[in-house]
């Protein structure tokens, strides 16, 4: 392990995906056979997706890289690539240590099988050599916790037993790379800051992580750097904080494009026509209020609903206002003014956007951004406290404590 | 330290011998999980594995030696459909459980890199466990019926592992090809079926001498026909195959084989966008 030479290096690395047009790919031998025979001449029909293109990346050892972009921008199939589940198209990779993945907990788990034959089915397809499991086995049940079930057949477990079983193989890997996908979002609180602090002990060892994760707070948490992926291309390459601020502004570009409904997904036989937030800031405790103006469609049959959900800085979902729950169902014939009143939960301070879905059987429009509103630094509360009676947790509660 | 290095696949290659054998433990223990399942949760277990060979058996010596009574070679009926059967039960069910091996294990295919090879080859092991069992349900037989093969059952081994060859070059070819034609999975059964009736398992080559000589030259091209000739020589003491049957029985257990690997190479790289 010299030090001038990275765990891993990556040159021009692309994947092209084919998607069926028109006709579609043959999904039978004999429809294959069929299209073959009819236009033997013809070259298939498809187009080509580019999810990623032109990767160049060099991560040094002891690095714990995230990988952070948005849905679609291509951050598991790279991962998928760099552990070789998948084949890349171009461009070349390579990986100066073995690599290990733990893309999602308890893929080849078996229900019938027991919690001890699990931990060696398990850990002989993630790479481990039966004296590698034999020598980590203790520690594995010690941090999974499950002693005393150990020959108990794995589908008699809770779920947060399998998860916690599956989990604690996954990161007793000892090899040099690690590849992690959002994996830490399980168990409860106290597992996942195990987790986490296993993960850390991890890149402390002078092993390598790639890390991708929709958590900005786990990103923040675990890496020592990362990248930043737009629609296949990697965009920008720096610190933590660095990259999530790009990561952050993202967001607002995206809001802008999507402004044009014909950019938009959904089927389109019903936009809406603009998101108007009662005001543009508030108070946290303040009730939010927004107005979605959704036009008419007299030849679509039956009422549609619409959900708004209301997304913080980082990007996670913290509140989905759908109109069914409240009976909210509306007639498409007329043009349609809706409001929504958002009285709980208190919300931190900070910048929010909303999303707006109109939907019937299917999504009718999807407007991500719609709408953004800004919550003004204050507290509810009546006692002024350090932030940091406030810092954890995604949003404010309305809580009181009494003591006897 | 090793490096790995990604590319992007190219047409035809063989596997990285290395990282098959470094691997080696998932080949046992996804076998020993076949073993495992299969038998958790029946109420009479591994009874299952003698049962079912001795009950086809049965079934055929019943339908073909005593109804239809077609000649067995001077062998008890019974015994000489046990012997096809061991032969039989050999190819079938290496080729029946690899070919859906990588669709039923889906989720892991997708999910995450091991050689992929292992997963049909994988299946074999517990068709073996099931052929040693039925073997010595066979010595058993054989002392019963007081049949004594001699030396010829030294070769059996030979035998074995040939057979073997062809199944996992059919199964793999099958398994890979699966992953993206479903129709594999409904047309290798029916094959299968087919093969079984055109092979003499259930009978003797001798029961189709007074036919045609096309039909003849077919039977003794088909080399389940020379696999199964080899099976009772071997446990039966019957005639020994000619030199030629043997020669054919290396050559296509080699070839077939190698298609196998081959055609499974190919198709790898894909599996996880197409499962």
């Amino acid at each position: 392990m010299t030090p001038v030479t990275p765990a891993l290096s990556v040159r021009g690395l692309g994947k092209t995906y084919r998607i069926g047009r028109s006709g579609q790919a043959p999904t039978t031998a004999v429809e294959a056979l069929v299209a073959r025979l009819r236009s033997p001449m013809a070259r298939s029909r498809f187009t080509e997706f580019d999810a990623l293109d032109g990767i160049d990346l060099d991560v040094p050892w002891g690095e714990a890289l995230g990988i952070v972009g948005r849905n679609g921008a291509g951050k598991s199939t790279l991962l998928k690539i760099l552990t070789r589940v998948t084949a890349p198209t171009r461009g070349r990779i390579e990986l100066h240590g073995r690599m290990g993945s733990l893309l999602e907990v308890g893929t080849g788990f078996s229900g019938e099988l027991t919690g001890r034959e699990n931990i060696f089915l398990n850990g002989a397809i993630l790479g481990m050599t039966r004296k590698e499991i034999r020598a980590s086995f203790d520690e594995i049940v010690d941090f999974s916790g499950i002693e005393k079930f150990l020959d108990t057949q794995v589908k008699r477990y809770s779920s947060g037993m399998y998860v916690r079983l599956a989990f604690a193989v996954a990161a007793h890997l000892r090899t040099e790379i690690l590849a992690i996908d959002e994996v830490l979002a399980v168990g409860d609180a106290e597992f996942q800051a195990k987790s986490l602090a296993k993960m850390r002990d991890v890149a402390k060892d002078g092993r390598t992580v790639l890390y991708v994760s929709h958590q900005v707070q786990t990103v923040t948490a675990l890496c020592t750097s990362a990248i930043f992926l737009d629609r296949g291309r990697l965009t920008y390459a720096g610190t933590v904080d660095d990259t999530l601020e790009v990561y952050r502004r993202s967001f607002e570009k995206f809001a802008a494009e999507q402004r044009d409904p014909d950019r938009r997904p959904g089927s389109g036989a019903l936009r809406a026509s603009a998101v108007v937030p009662g005001s543009d800031v508030y108070e946290p405790a303040d009730t939010k209020s927004f107005t979605v103006h959704v036009g008419a469609n007299a030849s679509l049959v039956g009422q549609y609903f619409v959900s708004c959900h209301v997304n913080d800085a980082n990007g996670t979902v913290i509140a989905q206002c759908d109109s069914r729950p409240v009976g909210g169902w509306y007639d498409p014939a007329k043009e349609q003014e809706i409001r929504l009143s958002l009285r709980a939960p208190w919300l931190k301070p900070g910048r929010y956007t909303v999303d707006v879905f109109v939907c019937q059987m299917g999504v009718l429009d999807a407007w991500e951004g719609a709408a953004t509103f800004e919550v003004l630094p204050g507290s509810p509360y009546p006692e002024m406290t350090l932030d940091e009676a406030t810092a954890h947790g995604v949003v404010l509660a309305d809580y009181d404590y009494e003591g006897r | 330290m090793e490096t790995v290095v990604i590319t992007p696949p190219g047409r035809l290659g063989l596997p990285r011998w290395s990282e098959l054998w470094g691997a080696r433990e998932v080949l046992y223990r996804f076998g020993q999980r076949d073993v495992l399942l299969r038998y958790r949760q029946t109420a009479v277990g591994v009874v299952w594995v003698v049962l079912q060979p001795l009950a086809a058996a049965g079934v055929f010596s019943l339908v073909f030696g005593t109804v239809a009574n077609l000649p067995s070679d001077g062998v008890p009926y019974f015994l000489f459909s046990y012997a096809g059967m061991l032969a039989w039960n050999l190819f079938n069910q290496t080729v029946g459980r690899a070919a859906p091996s990588l669709v039923s294990n889906q989720a892991l295919v997708s999910k995450v890199f091991f050689p992929r090879l292992l997963v049909p080859l994988s299946t074999a092991l517990s068709v073996l466990l099931d052929f040693a069992v039925a073997l010595a349900l066979g010595a058993v037989l054989l002392l019963v019926y007081g049949v004594n093969p001699g030396w010829a059952v030294l070769l059996l081994p030979v035998w074995t592992v040939l057979l073997l060859g062809v199944a996992l070059g059919i199964g793999l070819a099958a398994a890979s090809v699966q992953v993206k034609y479903r129709d594999i999975g409904y047309a290798l059964p029916w094959a299968l079926q087919l093969l079984l009736y055109a092979s003499p398992v259930a009978y003797s080559v001798q029961a189709v001498e007074g036919l045609s000589p096309a039909v003849r030259l077919l039977f003794e091209a088909n080399p389940m026909t020379w696999f199964l000739d080899a099976f009772r020589f071997s446990v039966l003491g019957l005639d020994a195959p000619p030199a030629w049957q043997v020669a054919g029985m290396v050559g296509v257990s080699a070839l077939v084989l190698l298609a196998g690997v081959l055609v499974f190479q190919k198709n790898e790289r894909n599996f996880a966008d197409v499962i």
